[in-house]
């Protein structure tokens, strides 16, 4: 896999910098670190958290503090759809329970695992601002709320049929 | 009908465009702001309203503002904390994603009386959509002159910037907000200096929340006095609330603080009461990190008399048989809710998002998510109740920051209300894997209207 970023991509970048004062470009490190991920197969490698210092031009090891900090950040590889389910008590209280079974029977994995034909990662998360909709997940950058087994039956199969058309 | 002040537009179709936004009458506090006001004059218009900070602390705006450092050749900035990680919260998000433009111009009216020529919006990652309409908001607001150089003619510079966090909740208490805007970790600092002296870059700092920041503009419009007739005491204006849970209507409303609790939960124009026709059974009205309360004491206070939807009143009887309308999360349980689960996955929330500083919070997190997740999964002992009380009450005021505080109360307000129901837990281990301890005695002696 490249570790560098296309044309485009340096554009966001050098976008996300210019947000912040002269000698004040560290700031932009949560936001270089989203466009990684999102640039390179949804995970952050050492190899790009190593890029990503050399663009900023600060340690590796203040890229590396932060990437272990936040919860969004995957440290490891995982599915082309991250299925990241909340289970917190507002939606525990509304049923995220049956919700996580469900969807742990239907792949075949559990939390934290993939599936076996690469599509599908199972995250359980924390409250996501989305408690009055539940049960619900996150897919990438979409909310996915007021879940039901056939809802997730014909979510797994939009992503299914998703993946064969590309 | 409530009186409304912010949400008063949100049904009006194409609202989030400039376009329609301005058609309505948006951007009039920015002009009147910028062309006939001080800044002084602004901050004391936000002083007379009794605008508290909706974020969860409800700390006056208006005094907030007025101890910001003004050291000669020094910038200062506004924050606007739109990190909503709090457990039952989901208003700001309601608010950004449909009225964008209420929010930029409550900011660049508050940039203007703070002095801020650079403001950041510092948004929780997850809502990459709403980053996205903010994002689009501030390029149409710059291209109708709002923002950039020289705004109205006044001589006043003022840029917005979004920054999208990376996913942790300690970054919602305004100090790690800091230090993850300048790309660190989530480490809250230790208070002094405060924000207003020392806070982005050292710089003088003032970090408000979404609503609070979006209240300016009506406070604007129609002056801090007038806003200060809505509502009761020192609760002024009206408050968004996110209700949810088992509820028939769950979403999010903006009230006028003089109604009851009761009328809130049961009227149609809210939560339109239990859902599938359950009772009531508990409810936490402020966010995760408030105490949760039975059905009888959330209803009328300890005195018998009504509970009303504003700060002075869910707070009253103090923590032992109060609660407190924190961020305006409110999360209900009906009668088949188990209690100690719901406290069990809070108490999973808090340990996951400690950011682990200081021992109280580290540990002590830790500790209690295994006690009750014990009890939970009917290994519990009896000792397990009190050496639950024990560790909360040593987190409590022994930490950096109020996380602490706010994984600690939850714990102790269920032991507090509901210890019969933790008793029968640890003496049921079987019955209660597949069965709930239900109402008991919580719900009496409130009526339920038909
Ligand atoms: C752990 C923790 C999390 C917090 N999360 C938020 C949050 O998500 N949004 C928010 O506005 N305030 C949050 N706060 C409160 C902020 O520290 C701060 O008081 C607030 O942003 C000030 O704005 P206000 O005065 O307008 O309410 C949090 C505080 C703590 C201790
Ligand atoms: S109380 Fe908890 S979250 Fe706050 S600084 Fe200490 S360890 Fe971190
Ligand atoms: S508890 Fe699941 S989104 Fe808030």
């Amino acid at each position: 896999m490249v570790t560098t970023f296309n044309d485009t991509q340096i554009t966001e970048f050098k976008r996300l910098v210019a947000r912040y004062p002269e000698g004040k470009h560290k700031s932009a490190l949560l936001p270089a670190l989203h466009l990684a991920q999102d640039s390179f197969g949804g995970w952050l490698s050492t190899e790009t958290l190593d890029y990503v210092a050399s663009l900023l031009q600060i340690e590796p090891i203040e890229v590396y503090e932060v990437a272990t900090f936040y919860s969004m950040y995957n440290l490891k590889p995982v599915g082309k759809f991250v299925f990241e389910v909340c289970q917190t008590g507002p939606c525990m209280v509304s049923g995220s329970d049956h919700i996580i079974d469900y969807i742990k029977k239907t792949l075949d994995i559990q939390p934290g695992e993939t599936t076996k034909d690469g599509l599908f990662t199972l995250k359980l998360v924390e409250c996501l601002g989305a408690c009055g909709y539940a049960p619900m997940m996150q897919v990438g950058k979409i909310y996915k709320e007021h879940l039901t087994k056939e809802k997730v039956d014909s979510i797994i199969a939009e992503y299914r049929a998703q993946a064969t058309n590309n | 009908m409530g009186v409304k002040l912010l949400l008063d537009k949100a049904d009006v179709p194409g609202i989030r465009t400039y376009e329609v936004y301005r058609r309505e009458g948006g951007y009039r506090a920015v002009e009147k702001a910028l062309k006939q006001m001080t800044t002084d004059e602004i901050v004391e218009e936000v002083k007379k309203s009794g605008l508290r900070g909706r974020g969860g602390a409800g700390f006056p705006t208006g005094m907030k503002w007025s101890f910001i450092a003004k050291p000669e050749g020094v910038p200062r900035h506004l924050v606007c904390n739109a990190d909503e990680s709090e457990p039952g919260t989901f208003k700001d998000r309601y608010l950004m994603e449909f009225l964008p433009h209420l929010l930029l111009e409550g900011l660049i009216v508050s940039s203007y009386a703070l002095g801020s020529h650079d403001t950041y919006i510092y948004i929780r990652g997850e809502y990459a959509w709403i980053t996205t309409i903010l994002e689009e908001a501030i390029e149409e607001a710059k291209a109708a002159g709002w923002l950039g150089k020289n705004i109205l003619g006044t001589g006043f510079d003022c840029n917005i910037h979004v920054q999208r966090g990376g996913g942790a909740y300690i970054c919602g208490e305004e100090t790690a907000l800091i230090e993850s805007l300048e790309g660190n970790r989530g480490n809250p600092r230790i208070k002094p200096p405060f924000p207003a002296i020392q806070g982005l870059w050292m710089r003088p700092t003032v970090v408000n929340n979404v609503e609070t920041l979006a209240a300016v503009v009506p406070i604007i419009n129609m002056g801090g006095e007038e806003y200060a007739k809505i509502g009761v005491g020192k609760s002024t204006g009206t408050k968004l609330i996110s209700a949810c849970g088992n509820i028939n209507k769950p979403g999010v409303y903006e009230i006028d603080m003089t109604i009851t609790v009761e009328e809130f939960i049961y009227s149609d124009e809210y939560c339109g009461g239990i859902k599938d026709g359950k009772k009531l059974k508990a409810c936490i009205p402020g966010g995760s990190s408030v105490p949760i309360l039975p059905a009888n004491l959330l209803l009328t206070t300890a005195k018998g008399e009504p509970r009303y939807m504003n700060y002075e009143s869910l707070s009253d009887g103090g923590f032992a048989t109060g609660s407190m309308l924190g961020s305006g999360g409110f999360i209900v349980l009906d009668e088949d809710q188990c209690i100690v689960k719901n406290t069990y996955t809070l108490a999973r929330f808090y340990r996951h998002e400690s950011c682990g500083q200081c021992s109280p919070c580290r540990e002590g997190t830790g500790w209690m998510e295994k006690i009750l997740q014990k009890i939970e999964t009917g290994k519990g002992e009896m000792s397990d109740i009190d050496l639950l009380w024990d560790i909360q009450r040593k987190i409590e005021g022994n930490t950096i920051c109020p996380l602490g505080d706010a994984a600690a109360w939850p714990v102790a307000a269920a032991i507090r209300h509901f210890r019969d129901e933790f008793e029968w837990h640890i003496n049921n281990p079987e019955l209660s894997q597949t069965s709930n301890f239900g109402l008991q005695h919580y719900a009496d002696p409130i009526h339920v209207p038909a």
